[in-house]
């Protein structure tokens, strides 16, 4: 039978949000196999745990590589356990998270299996039982359809694009334990937290972003105080990075995230074509801005012209109104 | 110290994409090409471990003929030597393909203590050359750094994850690759643009890397280029800023259904 292997990235012992939406999408991409089996691999110590919940989401098979020694993230020893699997199922096509791990793990894994690799899709299609991939170029200034030429199909999944599926509890995978060397030359030492360990901007939902409108580093707790108010991640324009005003983790565009969430909130932000790179695939765009001829109107889908000093504070007042109410 | 830096060569982005005739591609002319960004960090982490360690810097691009352009901005940072791998076999490559041919080009130059490459070529922005090369050498990687401290033998990299660094300790050689926040590449200077000019460039071509046409056979290929579909056209919201509040939160819940 067919099989569709995806990777289950998990980190403190919780399967990330962009692991379950790869296998979710692994499922779907098997139904319309016509009945392919999901098998999930799922790394770390203490990953045991998570098998069920992956069977919730999709998989038929889980692979467990649960030992102390695993409990970092390590390229060669992640790439030896995925490849293990990948050489005894001989899947179909192979779904990775293209998130920090999965893509420094999915070209490891390709240059050891001779699989073929497309990064960063954004739709995958099943034409004669096999694969295609749309994705962004050119930092979003033209899509590219993607075909591949032998198997495994091997695709890295953008997060936040591909929905996840209502988690059926009463749907069971088979588990199988498995061993792994664990010897690699390069090896975590340590993890830091980020500066305020704030909502991560790839999988947040909702993102309130400020460029260089807001005049200076003390009016910046305007979009953080919106951010707060809608649940929402913060994000700056690299403008506002480069002046020193916001640590760079949090810049999106071409040099900095790229993000999809639901709602993107640009305030004060012109919307130059770096910027636009990291989040004009956004759902749903809001830009406030004084300058009508802005670009980022362009892309919005809401626009609000005014000085976002007045704004700002009004739309914080009103949304926290709006979410308390809501419950 | 050996270090090799790859460097792609890439349409500035500020540049207008017009797709081919064929519709799987760009059009070639007109474009401003650029080194690519993360490639430029790469460069300047390559200098700053020369200047405090001494060493040699080689660049190795794979490309048609403007790449040597390319190269000739990285000689002009202050790169000691530049091997540019050119042939029409490499068109079709995929990235396993132009991995294939760096990484034999790197065996060919007598490998090195430290392979740099930035984390994404931008255009394609595929990052995968990396991850690919450091597997087909059989060497250890260490992607997204954002810092980069040398030691006898090894290296301590942090490399950026959500919503945290990891600190990371490689044995060398190893495959590295720059991410934004590693440093802040330096201009050419005047004299060394002139410099530059004297340098060599090694050019290569597929059988001097000993690979056949099977070897870049690519394994994915664009079947089409399309432009993203168009956005519908922004709806603006008036009134002073209090109703516009109020109306951006209905449209937002009951049109949008966004919260
Ligand atoms: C190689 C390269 C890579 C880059 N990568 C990135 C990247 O990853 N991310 C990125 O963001 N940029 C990137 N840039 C920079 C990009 O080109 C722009 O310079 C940057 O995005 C501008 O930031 P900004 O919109 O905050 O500032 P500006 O362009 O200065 O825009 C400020 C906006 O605020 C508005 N404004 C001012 N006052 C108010 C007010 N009171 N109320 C409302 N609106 C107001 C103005 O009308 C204006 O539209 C890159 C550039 C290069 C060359
Ligand atoms: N044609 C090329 N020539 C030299 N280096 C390349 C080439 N393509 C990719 N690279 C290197 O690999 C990195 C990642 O590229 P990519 O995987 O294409 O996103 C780039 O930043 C370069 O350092």
């Amino acid at each position: 039978m067919k099989s569709i292997v995806t990777f289950a990235e998990q980190r403190d012992g919780k399967l990330r949000r962009p692991s379950l939406e790869a296998v979710s999408e692994a499922r779907r991409v098997a139904d319309a196999m016509g009945g392919a089996q999901v098998e999930a691999v799922v790394i770390g110590a203490g990953s045991g745990a998570l098998a069920a919940e992956l069977g919730h989401y999709g998989a038929d098979v889980v692979h467990v590589f649960d030992a102390a020694e695993l409990a970092h993230y390590a390229t060669e020893v992640w790439a030896r356990a995925l490849g293990q699997v990948i050489g005894e199922v001989k899947p179909a096509a192979v779904l990775i998270p293209f998130t920090a791990m999965g893509k420094d793990l999915a070209p490891r894994v390709a240059a050891a299996t001779g699989a073929g690799l497309v990064s960063d899709c954004s739709a995958l299609a099943v034409k004669d039982g096999k694969l295609e991939a749309r994705r962004a170029v050119y930092s979003g200034k033209a899509f590219a359809t993607v075909r591949w030429s032998g198997e495994p199909q091997m695709a890295t999944l953008r997060a936040n694009v591909f929905s996840l599926a209502t988690p059926d509890t009463s749907r069971a995978a088979k588990t199988v334990a498995r061993t792994v060397d664990a010897a690699s030359r390069a090896k975590v030492t340590a993890v830091n937290a980020a500066a305020g360990g704030k909502l991560e901007l790839t999988e947040a939902q909702t993102i309130v972003s400020g460029g260089r409108g807001m005049k200076g580093p003390e009016h910046f707790h305007l979009v953080e105080d919106l951010a707060a108010a809608f649940g929402a991640a913060v994000g700056a324009s690299r403008a506002i990075v480069d002046a020193g005003w916001v640590d760079h983790h949090i810049q999106v565009g071409q040099t900095g995230k790229t993000v999809s969430p639901n709602l993107y909130i640009a305030c004060g932000i012109s919307g130059a074509i770096q910027h636009l790179a990291g989040m004009s695939s956004s759902r749903i765009i809001v830009a406030i801005n004084k300058d009508g001829d802005a670009p980022i109107f362009k892309v919005a889908n809401y626009g609000i012209l005014g000085d976002a000093f007045e704004v700002m504070p009004k739309l914080t007042e009103a949304a926290k109104a709006y979410f308390a109410a809501k419950g | 110290m050996k270090i090799i830096v790859c460097v792609k060569q890439v349409p500035d982005t500020e540049t207008r994409i017009r797709i081919n005739p064929e519709g799987n591609g760009i059009v070639d002319q007109d474009v401003n090409w650029v080194v690519s960004p993360y490639d430029e960090f790469a460069i300047e982490e390559a200098l700053r471990i020369k200047e405090a360690k001494g060493g040699e810097v080689v660049l190795v691009s794979l490309g048609p003929d403007r790449a040597q352009t390319a190269l000739r901005n990285g000689l002009a940072m202050g790169a000691d030597s530049a091997v540019h791998l050119k042939d029409a076999a490499f068109d079709a490559a995929d990235t396993m393909g132009v991995a294939k041919a760096l990484a034999a080009a790197i065996k060919g130059i007598g490998g090195a203590d430290l392979v740099l490459t930035g984390q994404q070529g931008v255009g394609g922005d595929h990052s995968q050359v990396p991850g690919l090369l450091a597997g087909l050498l059989d060497l250890p990687q260490v992607t997204m750094a954002i810092k980069i401290e040398l030691g006898e033998g090894k290296a301590t990299v942090t490399r950026e994850i959500e919503g945290a660094s990891e600190v990371w300790e490689t044995a060398l050689p190893a495959v590295i690759s720059a991410q934004k926040g590693l440093n802040e590449p330096r201009y050419a200077s005047l004299k060394g643009i002139m410099a530059a000019k004297k340098k060599a460039i090694d050019v290569k071509d597929a059988a001097a890397l000993g690979l056949a046409a099977a070897d870049l056979a690519p394994l994915t290929t664009v079947a089409s280029l399309e432009l993203p579909p168009a956005r519908p056209a922004v709806r603006m919201i008036d009134g002073d800023p209090e109703t516009q509040a109020r109306e951006l939160l209905r449209l937002l819940h009951e049109e949008a259904k966004v919260i």
